[in-house]
């Protein structure tokens, strides 16, 4: 009896190790992540402490994380020490119109590109996505100029204009999607006297719809936290864009080290975008692997 | 027939139409600009008046300029976050390949600081690096090592940089190699075992190989935005560090075009960084021809 139920145990010895070993290995990179994701996250919980601290708190030795006195006071205060809420506003201004009309502008370059046949298609996409080899530095002083000759220095609009054209990111990625959506469609569609706009409007935009909504939160993304732009154009306190206005706070009242004040501000100009990345986070994370894998 | 070609005629017309913002955006935005910019690197362009032709004395000056090859040498140096952050992400994503519980979230907590504004984040990290005060140095302290004043210290200061850089880009490289490992057949890895290849050696031959095209990307996508690195600069560093040892080209570029208004010299820096950009792109491609491979 007992040799049985040893003789059991050691024809099934090798593969429970094989297992057992997996389960510690697991238990080992479970550990490794978690510590990873310490370094990752506490550096942003540093930066919510120190806004809810007192400016005594701050200077603490050793460091508090969680102060004695959890004060939001600095939260309230932001609004009239700097122009936070217009830099809201402005950068929302700047996002909101550039992607609503960007994409609309970059989907249907992208339904030609992909579904009509038209002359040197090829060349001028190639035309258009050789653009991206030009880096930003080379084209930001003739832009820059040619903006001021028409008056436009201080204003939103160099930010906002250009985007109007559409993104050459976007077209790309959207036309990458449209080959998988076979062409018998819109044949059928132009039998039944569709026109080519409500082929795109009625067929085409329902069908990449979730292809362009998560293009869209990327560029909203992007837009929200750029900084070489907006101050490169915008000078006025009120005109500036929340990130300017952030650097601006940081440059001001880091003299007076009221870190806590410039942390509440910088936390404010970081949670939307931490909202938007949580709620939408299946879309996001999906659509950045698949441009690497296609990339 | 002639229908058809009416037809085609139609459908061209609508196509151009489609395609017209694009084009026009493109032309105006960025060839205008481009040959404005080439045009502008050969003269004395102030941005007031003058704007005369001068040849080659722009670029000539550009590379006499000891401030540009700092500024190079600056860029080039945080570079270094690039091959650091290459290996930190295999092995992260490596990690979250096995399928442990909690993927997801780890997922989402090492991607939070990518979608972070790059401004609100030199902020946090100017803050983290003070000498005396900041999370770094008071970490470095648990393990009774004296931190410096990073941002202060013409040796730290890049050090710093490249972390901060690594820390915020670790997510998304990841995020693209956790893609690629997704895609590796597992057939690949039964048939290695059955041929009795070590876990090492299944990764050397079978792993490393089929992430390269994404390995390919990551480098190339980094090394042309790690050459216009701008805003931590700006924002952690508003001169440029001790002794101009953290500014990067395109903050000289910066200072130049609308410090000084040397818009001519500018342009020729700009050029000169846009070239050597599209050399390494081009050396980049060239290496990955040379070794890229077929699955049959």
């Amino acid at each position: 009896m007992e040799v049985a139920v040893a003789n059991k145990k050691s024809v099934k010895a090798e593969p429970m190790s094989e297992k057992k070993k997996n389960r510690i290995t697991d238990a080992v990179v479970f550990i490794f992540l978690s510590f990873g994701a310490i370094f990752m996250v506490a550096p942003l919980l540093w930066m919510f402490s120190t806004s809810i601290k007192t400016r005594e708190d701050v200077f603490a030795l050793p460091p508090v994380w969680i102060p004695e006195t959890i004060s939001f006071a600095k939260y309230s205060e932001i609004w009239s020490m700097g122009p936070l809420l217009s830099g809201i506003s402005n950068s929302l201004i700047v996002a909101v119109s550039v992607t609503v009309i960007g994409t609309f502008t970059s989907s249907l370059a992208a339904f030609a590109f992909s579904k009509l046949h038209f002359n040197g298609k090829n060349k001028i996409f190639m035309m258009l996505f050789a653009s991206v080899m030009i880096p930003y530095p080379v084209l930001m002083i003739p832009q820059f100029i040619m903006f001021s000759s028409i008056g436009w220095v201080d204003t939103l609009l160099p930010l906002i204009v250009p985007g109007f054209f559409g993104n050459i990111f976007m077209i790309f990625f959207l036309r990458q999607f449209l080959t998988s959506i076979p062409n018998s469609i819109i044949e059928a569609a132009k039998i039944d006297g569709c026109s080519y706009f409500q082929i795109f409007y009625k067929i085409i935009f329902p069908l990449i719809k979730p292809a362009v909504a998560a293009q869209l939160i990327l560029w909203f993304m992007g837009i929200w936290n750029d900084y070489l732009g907006p101050i490169l154009y915008l000078n006025s306190p009120e005109k500036q864009t929340l990130q300017l206005v952030i650097a601006n706070f940081n440059a001001s009242y880091a003299i007076q080290s009221d870190y806590p004040l410039i942390m509440a501000a910088s936390v404010v100009a970081l949670l939307p975008m931490l909202i938007v990345f949580i709620v939408f986070q299946k879309q996001i994370i999906e659509s950045i692997a698949i441009s690497g894998v296609k990339g | 027939m002639k229908t058809t070609s009416k037809l085609y005629r139609t459908e061209q017309r609508y196509a151009y139409l489609f395609i017209a913002a694009p084009v026009i955006g493109f032309l105006i935005f960025a060839m205008v600009p481009l040959i404005y910019s080439i045009y502008g690197a050969f003269t004395n362009w102030d941005g007031l008046g003058s704007m005369d032709f001068i040849g080659l004395e722009n670029f000539i000056n550009v590379f006499q300029d000891e401030y540009f090859y700092k500024s190079m040498f600056n860029t080039i140096y945080m570079m270094l976050g690039i091959p650091i952050g290459i290996v930190l992400a295999l092995l992260l994503a490596l990690a979250l390949n096995r399928g442990i519980p909690g993927t997801n979230t780890f997922r989402v907590l090492y991607y939070i600081p990518v979608i972070s504004s790059i401004a609100a984040i030199s902020i946090l990290w100017q803050w983290a690096y003070n000498g005396d005060y900041g999370l770094v140095n008071q970490f470095l302290a648990l393990f009774g090592i004296e931190g410096p004043n990073w941002l202060q210290n013409t040796s730290t200061v890049k050090p710093a940089l490249i972390i901060m850089a690594v820390w915020k880009g670790l997510g998304y490289t990841m995020l693209l190699y956790l893609a690629a490992l997704q895609s590796v057949p597992k057939s690949f890895y039964e048939a290695a075992k059955l041929d009795g290849a070590n876990a090492f050696k299944s990764f050397w031959h079978i792993t490393l190989p089929m992430v390269k095209p994404v390995t390919f990307f990551i480098i190339v996508t980094n090394i042309i935005g790690g050459a216009q690195i701008f805003t931590e600069i700006n924002v952690m560093t508003p001169t440029g560090g001790p002794e101009y040892s953290s500014a990067s080209v395109v903050f000289y570029i910066w200072q130049k075009a609308f410090g000084n208004f040397q818009l001519g010299y500018a342009s020729a820096m700009a050029l000169v960084l846009g070239l050597f950009i599209f050399i390494i792109t081009l050396i980049q491609f060239k290496i990955n021809e040379k070794n890229s491979f077929e699955l049959d």
